[in-house]
């Protein structure tokens, strides 16, 4: 039997593999397959920090932390050993990434709420300061250049169809998780932590599972994102870069699982669209994003959804 | 008859407020008891001082044979207690059928599981399915669980509760803002789960014809003190309890 949480699923993988698939097809454009490319991993990053925030109700304003730790690992062994170490230099930043988040994670889990949230921003300032002030080893402001994927990861086409497969099995795999008895239980204790402990479940201990998968796809992002713009710097840890996968995450719907993705995609196309046109962007930016918000309180996607509703059960009463 | 349930000399306080003080009894595997008392008498404190939810400040409690004065909620109910609450307790936004799966899945400690969807773990389904049909909920089994009327809601949580296979079940005033009509079903659904789960049932009740009507034993809280135990028939002829709580008028 086809639900409509099925159907869901199935028009968005058609979509994501029809436009994804045809676009560097289609359009030859080196800077529309670059676009494209920050949409699918920043498109990533806001699905897996929904797992945290749109899932579990933890709202983490930290996630920066482990895309930067994603980001250097991959500049500072391909800068140091050179560029056939980018593929390994990935495992090794996602298990950074994972070490990190499980000490960190024993620590901010601890608390909830607005306290949670401001932790986790102090933690990913701290690691922020520690990029910029540390200049031998990591760049300081400058960054690293010049970080070439190797072989044929270092044509843009070729990376970016890497770039897919690897934003479309974490997706498939977030999805999977979503709907497990695992996210079954990140949903409830979103909804009702006490009683999930009445379930003889440990909630913390939940917490810090989804704190580390969703760490590990950040971590991800960041790896996929050093290789995608060739250079890495220091604002990656930045709070902006939390803050910016939080306003995907909301903009697109934190309550529906393919929400943040479309916020991203939408976010990044607004970006580059007005960014293009005036230098007061930043301003044009936050009132549109101002409008959205008060208009679409629950994100595009799920106001696309509750219209729909509205709609069917409108006709439903008139027959 | 082997107590399932003893609590021994057990003390709480609030700051200087005494919400349970000396409490001694002892409950029997397989029975069907109630506790009574006013508003404020600390009925509620002490089922969270049972499931390790508030700590005692003096006094045992032992369940099953071994103590649990200060174990964890999760290892309470791991070691077989269950409850339902006062304040509806569920998940609104999940099905009633999930509400339900959720507990099942956590008895048979699944939770961890992360790949496969939930309605392949087809014996927990199962499990919940039938319990929200002894429930009479099976058919809102798709419905998210926060249309459902205030009565079903308190269905809901017993039947939670019974996801986590209990040896011993705590319902706190189970009947709490039902209709009269409601209150018969729920009464003469309360005593068809205590059969058919094979339960030791305690619950709180404020409605009296639920509690002369099925319990074995009846309770008094006041002030924190236990008053009085006995039959309904002794409770009922009992002049303190009749001072104290019951009044002339539910005779
Ligand atoms: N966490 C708490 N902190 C301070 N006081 C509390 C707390 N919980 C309960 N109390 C107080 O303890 C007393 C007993 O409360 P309790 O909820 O156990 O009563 P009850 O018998 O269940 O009453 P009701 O029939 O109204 O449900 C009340 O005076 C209440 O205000
Ligand atoms: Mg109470």
């Amino acid at each position: 039997m086809k639900t409509p949480e099925a159907i869901k699923e199935f028009g968005f993988w058609s979509l994501f593999f029809l436009i994804f698939g045809l676009a560097p097809i289609l359009d030859n454009s080196e800077y529309h397959l670059m676009l494209a490319t920050h949409i699918l991993i920043w498109g990533m990053f806001a699905v897996a920090f929904n797992m945290l925030f749109g899932v579990t109700g933890m709202l983490s304003f930290g996630q920066a932390l482990y895309y930067g730790v994603g980001a250097y690992s991959v500049g500072l062994l391909v800068r140091g050993f050179g560029d056939t170490w980018f593929l390994p230099s990935i495992i090794v930043g996602l298990l950074v990434a994972v070490a990190v988040s499980v000490l960190l994670g024993l620590l901010v889990i601890r608390v909830s709420g607005v306290y949670f949230t401001v932790l986790t921003l102090a933690f990913g300032q701290l690691a922020w300061q520690v990029t910029l002030k540390w200049y031998h080893f990591t760049g300081g402001d400058d960054g690293i250049q010049s970080i070439i994927p190797p072989g044929l990861l270092g044509n843009n086409r070729v990376y970016y169809w890497f770039t897919l497969a690897l934003v479309a099995l974490s997706i498939l795999a977030l999805k999977r998780l979503v709907n497990s008895p695992l996210g079954l239980t990140l949903r409830c204790i979103r909804q009702n932590p006490e009683r999930v402990r009445f379930l003889g479940r440990r909630v913390r201990r939940n917490e810090l599972r989804v704190y580390v998968v969703s760490s590990f796809f950040a971590a991800l992002a960041g790896c996929l994102m050093a290789g995608a713009d060739n250079s890495i710097h220091p604002d990656m840890f930045y709070w902006t870069t939390s803050g910016e996968v939080i306003l995907m995450a909301v903009i697109g719907g934190i309550g529906q699982f393919f929400g943040p993705f479309i916020g991203a995609a939408v976010i990044i196309i607004i970006q580059d669209y007005v960014g293009a046109r005036t230098e007061y962007w930043s301003l044009i930016i936050g009132l549109i994003m101002m409008t959205m918000v008060l208009l679409f309180p629950q994100g595009l996607v799920g106001e696309i959804r509750s219209l729909r509703t509205r709609l069917v059960s409108g006709e439903r009463n008139r027959s | 008859m082997d107590a399932i349930l003893t609590l021994d000399s057990v003390t709480k306080s609030f700051g200087g407020l005494r919400v349970t003080s000396g409490v001694s009894f002892s409950i029997d595997r397989g029975s069907i008891s109630a506790i009574i008392g006013p508003n404020g008498a600390g009925k509620t404190s002490l089922f969270n001082e049972i499931t390790g939810y508030l700590k005692p400040d003096s006094g045992r409690i032992i369940f099953q044979g071994a103590e649990i004065t200060n174990l964890s909620t999760r290892e309470i109910v791991a070691r077989g207690m269950g409850r339902a609450f006062q304040v509806t307790s569920f998940f609104p936004e999940e099905t009633v059928l999930d509400n339900v799966r959720v507990a099942c899945l956590s008895r048979m400690d699944l939770t961890r599981k992360s790949i496969k969807s939930v309605s392949r773990f087809t014996k927990a389904t199962d499990r919940a399915v039938s319990i929200l049909e002894s429930l009479g909920l099976d058919k809102y089994a798709k419905r998210p669980a926060f249309e459902l009327a205030h009565g079903d809601q308190k269905l809901l949580d017993i039947g939670i509760a019974l996801g986590i296979e209990p040896k011993m079940l705590l319902l706190d005033e189970p009947t709490a803002g039902m209709s009269p009509e409601e209150r018969l079903l729920t009464r003469n659904l309360i005593q068809k789960l205590w059969k058919e789960f094979n339960l030791t049932l305690l619950f709180i009740e404020h409605d009296m014809d639920t509690v002369f009507g099925i319990a074995q034993t009846v309770r008094v809280l006041q002030t924190g003190r236990l008053l009085a135990e006995g039959t309904p028939e002794e409770i009922r002829n009992n002049p303190e309890v009749v001072t104290a709580y019951l009044g002339e008028e539910v005779f």
